[in-house]
């Protein structure tokens, strides 16, 4: 009996570990890549820069959006984000020799992300953060690490087809964003909505005509339903993303603009597209150029 | 800073719909508000219950669970598709703030002495007349206050409808934020004194009212 019992924990043991291995094969999945973690990388900086500082710590806490599909995305079950940007944001961390595990993700809004960085409540802030003076004058931005530009999601009957049929439609987005302030400039009546979601929702249930935001995360929701819903019209704005940093750290500046070029010239910054962003069908694009540092 | 002052039309805008939602949503919230703390001290127990029930259901959900059943639960279903985000607010905001009305009209009544409603009862006044020509006057006079103060939270709560579609004054002020990352606390000073000069003409008004009320006592 007892031999039995102990065969039974033994097959028990076995199939747990088993399931526990494909449970992590699964994960790997949707983890995004691998990155080369540096060993030593904090003799790489010179003492007194920030990114010593971090090296020497071992941690970074990083700002993402967690509620753009293909950018930045956490679901209610996920322990970390995926998503573009906290690709690249693994890609940053394993230049200062910190493992993605010891990233602390920290959840930032638009409206957050320069008090954020401003408190030091997070070291970077990689969350569709589009470069613009207004910000570049309280944060640092180094970038372009992505170009994108604004186009509309409608219903697969919708009889918008081109920017100028916008005018006098009610046209959904997030509240406050830059792309609820374009389309009003276009001549439709702006809804904004607390998230990505909700609007999308609207557009299916016909409260509104179309939901307007980067190419990039529209093309996400109608993967999600292709029978319903499709991006229309050419890009009508120029987003460039950028990774922000603390003012006070201006070193940061020219040691991001170098790894993300070093990332897009060894293939990094390409897969890390390819298995988020390119998961919905659109091209691997060309890296676009950083902008020097001042 | 300048961004704001050279688009204070926006800002204007902005805060004419904020004070359409707050006039329309009060009107609303007074009537039904009116007709619950009636139903409430009235003979009809059926009437009473209901009354209550509402009561008890309506204050204790958050405001922002009511809009999401006024703006997503109810499209969802077929329901309010085709109607103004206006008019959507309205319904929200509205019916979240009629049993706060209904509760504050309700203490009014109670502090109308028994006395005055039995006299108007000895002299052959039915239940309605009795509450309309004795018992609310008085039960209004009363409430002022408390109406006051549920109104002005009223106001304030309008602000919610920010992320539900309507470009109210809470919503417009993201908009200046997200545009003008370095000025944002002097944008913040901005709209907060549009929302205390909103709040203090309620406030007056109710001080003008009571004045007047206790003049014709």
């Amino acid at each position: 009996m007892r031999l039995t019992r102990l065969k039974v924990a033994a097959a028990a043991v076995l199939v747990a570990s088993t399931l526990a291995a494909c449970g992590d094969a699964g994960d790997d999945d949707d983890k995004g890549l691998d990155v080369d973690v540096q060993d030593n990388a904090a003799e790489e900086f010179d003492a007194g820069t920030r990114m010593r500082e971090l090296a020497d710590a071992g941690s970074i806490k990083i700002g993402v959006k967690y509620d753009q599909p293909g950018i930045g995305f956490k679901g209610a079950t996920d322990d970390t984000p995926v998503g573009f940007d906290p690709e690249i944001g693994k890609i940053l961390a394993a230049d200062l020799g910190i493992a993605p595990e010891d990233i602390d993700w920290v959840e930032t809004i638009s409206a957050n992300r320069e008090a954020f960085l401003q408190k030091g409540e997070v070291d970077l802030v990689i969350a569709s953060y589009s470069i613009t003076d207004e910000r570049r004058q309280v944060v640092g931005q180094a970038g372009p690490y992505y170009v994108t530009g604004q186009q509309l999601l409608v219903k697969s009957d919708s009889d918008i087809e081109s920017i100028e049929d916008v005018k006098g439609t009610e046209v959904c987005s997030v509240t406050g964003s830059t792309s609820l302030a374009n389309i009003e400039a276009e001549g439709a009546t702006p809804r904004g909505f607390d998230t990505y979601s909700e609007c999308v929702d609207q557009v299916l249930n016909g409260t509104v005509d179309a939901m307007t935001t980067d190419g990039a995360i529209l093309l996400g929701y109608a993967a999600e339903h292709p029978d319903e819903l499709k991006v229309v019209v050419e890009p009508f704005s120029e987003e460039r993303y950028g990774v922000g940093y603390s003012i006070d750290h201006p070193e940061m500046c020219d040691w991001i603009t170098e790894t993300i070029e070093d990332a897009q010239e060894d293939g990094d910054w390409a897969a890390a597209f390819e298995v988020t962003l390119g998961k919905s069908g659109v091209e691997t694009p060309e890296p676009p150029a950083m902008d020097p540092c001042a | 800073m300048d961004d704001v002052f050279s688009n204070f039309d926006l800002v204007l805008k902005a805060f004419w719909m904020t004070v359409q939602l707050a006039v329309l949503s009060g009107v609303a919230a007074m009537v039904l508000g009116t007709l619950l703390a009636a139903m409430r001290v009235g003979p009809v127990a059926v009437l009473r219950t209901v009354a209550s029930t509402y009561v008890t259901v309506v204050r204790n959900t958050p405001l922002l669970v009511m809009c999401v059943f006024v703006f997503f639960a109810a499209p969802n279903l077929g329901l309010l598709v085709g109607t103004p985000f206006l008019v959507k607010g309205t319904i929200a905001v509205g019916l979240y703030t009629a049993p706060f009305v209904a509760e504050a009209i309700r203490s009014g009544v109670n502090a109308v002495p028994l006395g005055q409603a039995e006299a108007a009862r000895a002299i052959g006044m039915t239940f309605a007349q009795n509450m309309r020509h004795v018992v609310l006057p008085q039960a209004f006079r009363a409430s002022v206050p408390p109406l006051a103060s549920t109104l002005i939270a009223m106001t304030k709560n309008t602000s919610v409808v920010a992320v539900f579609g309507i470009m109210e004054a809470t919503a417009r002020m993201r908009y200046f934020v997200n545009r003008n990352a370095d000025d944002t606390i002097l944008i913040f000073v901005v709209f907060a004194i549009g929302y205390i000069l909103l709040v203090e003409l309620i406030s007056l008004g109710a001080v003008g009212l009571e004045r007047r009320w206790k003049a014709a006592r």
